[in-house]
């Protein structure tokens, strides 16, 4: 099924879906493994699985640091691979690849783009991939069920995000804020104006990420957005607390305790 | 007419989304002064009164007469206002900066020579400006840093990554995505995305139109060979680009041999075999990355070469057989640098001795009536660490032992 009607059948008996996001390899692929568990099982909606890059250019030093240590531990775009099938075949709910484009681009995008399909994967994102370059993979990606995500940013004219949402499918992942992953958002008038500008140039189901860290800022999201994405505070919450923590988090996120 | 993106199968604009509107503008405003005479008219002036421009061309007689081959001649960029080319780009996109009017500037910075240079610019138009530095540099060139601090710039030490020239790129893109409104990013070499590559290479073209003229002058024709080191690029395509329509003059870019090109522990991208095509940092070119696309540590004795990609406008003249690229080792580099100071006393930087290594090699087994011309980047003088280290230099060691001590007390 292709990620676009999943996330319209998990949304019509929701108010708002949570994204949640992992780096792979970090701490170690065990931890993931009990970490996605647990956002399974507290409700999220759906995973990104970054593959770790050298040179996470967008990304702030949580998840920086995140994609340092993975790679100094030895793990490979292979292990990646192989980690994100067997959570396709785990779990229910639909997973996301999120990396830069060097990775794809190195591996082959035919060959990648095979075998996430294979696997199950569902979307693509790509922060350092415009559709200007990008335009091809973004076609063989939808060939394959596979949905690339566009990015809005509060700097995208609506002019910019009519012609992004022509490339995407699946959802639109809206930044909150300028600035890479990592601090505080805040959801104030602006922001809800920039939601209704990317509301107005997309048809797509709208996720908003960067800087949501509590229930406030999901409950902020309701009615405006489709979708929270929250990344960099659950890696900081397994730094600190381990995987256990990660559950009640959900959970709290999601409302329901 | 819009930038050139690619240059054969190089470059391109590989940005996230919240830059899409600044490189749109940026490109628009480049535009603008590249088709302006105004605005070249008001560059030149800025460089021949504030900066040394133009710089002069050094006939380099007893180097010339010790390989009993080809002349040779220096292109003096060190002596350039903050003693490298890099001046050439910086003040440029000052001017530029303050037709778009922003009112900020951020640099990444490797030897310390672009940061130094932008710190200097940023000081004379007013501008604020933060220069992120990989640590390991800090460590290298400490004089730099203090002068950057000294001219009112925020030097920030960047702790990730090899913590070297890539990741102050990185770092600086960061600033950049949440700024970008009042802030312009001074790229400093001729990578990264586009119009970067175009735009740092017209701004550094104005070495080769004057060493052209020069050589023509004291020489009587064009050179048969210009040798530059290349570290992201700028300083080579500087000289490279007026000469590269001309049929008698080769073109040789030198790379960081580091500790040998079969040592891995280099930064050759061109030459060798360890580089393959990627895309990091904004822009598609050679990078020194493994099977996975993970880029590698790199090494070089100069931190101003020691660097993991190359200008899209090299890897296409590479491609096209249009450039020879040679690599120096650290070991050669320091024997360079020792003859060129005990010959003509000039103190190359230690990115440009990567320069003077393969022209020595090649020099005496060329025609006497030929000329050669070496691009000197930058002056040595900030390496002095470096350099007093790489020599062992009791003396200096001395002097740094006895001043630690007074500083203890």
């Amino acid at each position: 099924m292709k990620l676009e009607k999943i996330i319209r059948q998990r949304k019509a008996d929701k108010d708002i879906l949570l994204m949640t996001h992992i780096v792979l390899g970090y701490p170690s692929f065990e931890i993931n493994r009990e970490v996605i568990k647990q956002m399974v099982d507290n409700g999220v909606d759906c995973i990104e699985m970054q593959i770790p890059f050298s040179e996470p250019m967008a990304d702030g030093p949580v998840i920086l640091k995140a994609n340092q240590d993975s790679l100094t531990r030895g793990t490979t775009i292979e292990d990646c691979l192989n980690f994100g099938a067997e959570m396709c075949s785990t779990h229910e709910i639909p997973f996301l690849y999120m990396t830069y484009y060097n990775i794809i681009y190195k591996y082959g995008e035919e060959r990648f783009l095979d075998q996430a399909a294979e696997a199950g994967i569902r979307g693509l994102i790509l922060p350092d991939l415009p559709p200007e370059e990008g335009a091809h993979l973004c076609k063989s990606a939808k060939q394959r069920d596979i949905a690339p995500i566009m990015i809005y940013s509060p700097t995208s004219t609506v002019e910019r995000m009519q012609e992004l949402s022509g490339h995407g499918a699946g959802f639109i992942y809206c930044t909150a804020r300028k600035g890479v992953t990592g601090s505080h958002s805040d959801l104030d008038t602006e922001f809800k104006n920039y939601l209704s500008r990317c509301r107005q140039a997309t048809s797509l189901p709208l996720a908003v990420g960067f800087g949501i860290q509590n229930r406030s800022d999901i409950e902020a999201l309701i009615g405006a957005a489709d979708m929270g994405v929250v990344g960099s505070q659950t890696i900081k919450l397994v730094d600190e607390q381990g995987s256990a923590a990660v559950g009640p988090f959900i959970s709290r996120l999601r409302g329901t305790s | 007419m819009s930038t050139k993106k690619y240059f054969g199968n190089w470059g391109g604009s590989f940005i996230p989304e919240a830059l899409h509107e600044t490189f749109r503008q940026l490109d628009i405003a480049y535009r603008q002064i590249r088709n302006d005479p105004a605005f070249w008219e008001e560059y030149m002036s800025l460089m021949s009164t504030y900066s040394c421009r133009p710089t002069p061309l050094t006939y380099a007689e007893n180097l010339s007469n010790h390989f009993g081959g080809a002349q040779i001649y220096i292109k003096r960029e060190d002596l350039n206002h903050t003693g490298a080319h890099k001046a050439n780009n910086v003040m440029g996109q000052g001017l530029l900066v303050k037709r778009m009017g922003k009112t900020r500037v951020i640099a990444e910075t490797g030897a310390g020579q672009h940061g130094i240079a932008t710190a200097t610019m940023a000081a004379k138009f007013g501008f604020e400006c933060t220069v992120y530095m990989g640590e390991e540099d800090v460590q290298r060139q400490r004089p730099n840093v203090f002068w950057m601090e000294k001219m009112g710039t925020t030097v920030v030490p960047v702790k990730d990554g090899s913590k070297t020239l890539k990741d102050a790129i990185n770092e600086a893109f960061r600033d950049w995505v949440t700024n970008m409104d009042t802030t312009h990013y001074v790229f400093g070499t001729a990578c990264g995305p586009a119009p970067f590559p175009e735009m740092v290479s017209w701004l550094q073209s104005i070495i080769g139109q004057e060493a052209a003229e020069q050589i023509v002058r004291q020489h009587g024709k064009l050179p048969t060979r210009i040798y530059a080191c290349v570290g992201g690029g700028s300083n080579s395509l500087g000289i490279f680009q007026r000469f590269l329509d001309e049929e008698q003059t080769e073109l040789v870019g030198v790379e960081a041999g580091g500790h040998g090109l079969d040592s891995g522990q280099h930064a050759a991208r061109l030459c060798g075999d360890d580089a393959s095509a990627g895309v990091a940092q904004g822009y598609k070119t050679m990078f020194l990355q493994n099977d996975d696309g993970q880029m590698l540590d790199t090494h070089s004795v100069s931190a101003g070469l020691d660097y993991i990609g190359v200008s899209p406008i090299l890897a296409d003249l590479w491609e096209k057989k249009a450039v020879r690229f040679e690599a120096a080792t650290d070991d050669e580099v320091i024997e360079a640098l020792d003859l060129t100071m005990r010959m003509e006393g000039i103190i190359p930087a230690l990115e440009s001795a990567h320069a003077f290594v393969q022209a020595f090699k090649e020099a005496s087994e060329m025609a006497k009536d030929e000329a050669i011309i070496i691009n000197m980047s930058g002056r040595g003088d900030k390496d002095i660490f470096t350099i007093a280290h790489a020599y062992g230099d009791p003396s200096w060691k001395e002097f740094i032992i006895d001043r630690a001590e007074q500083y203890r007390k």
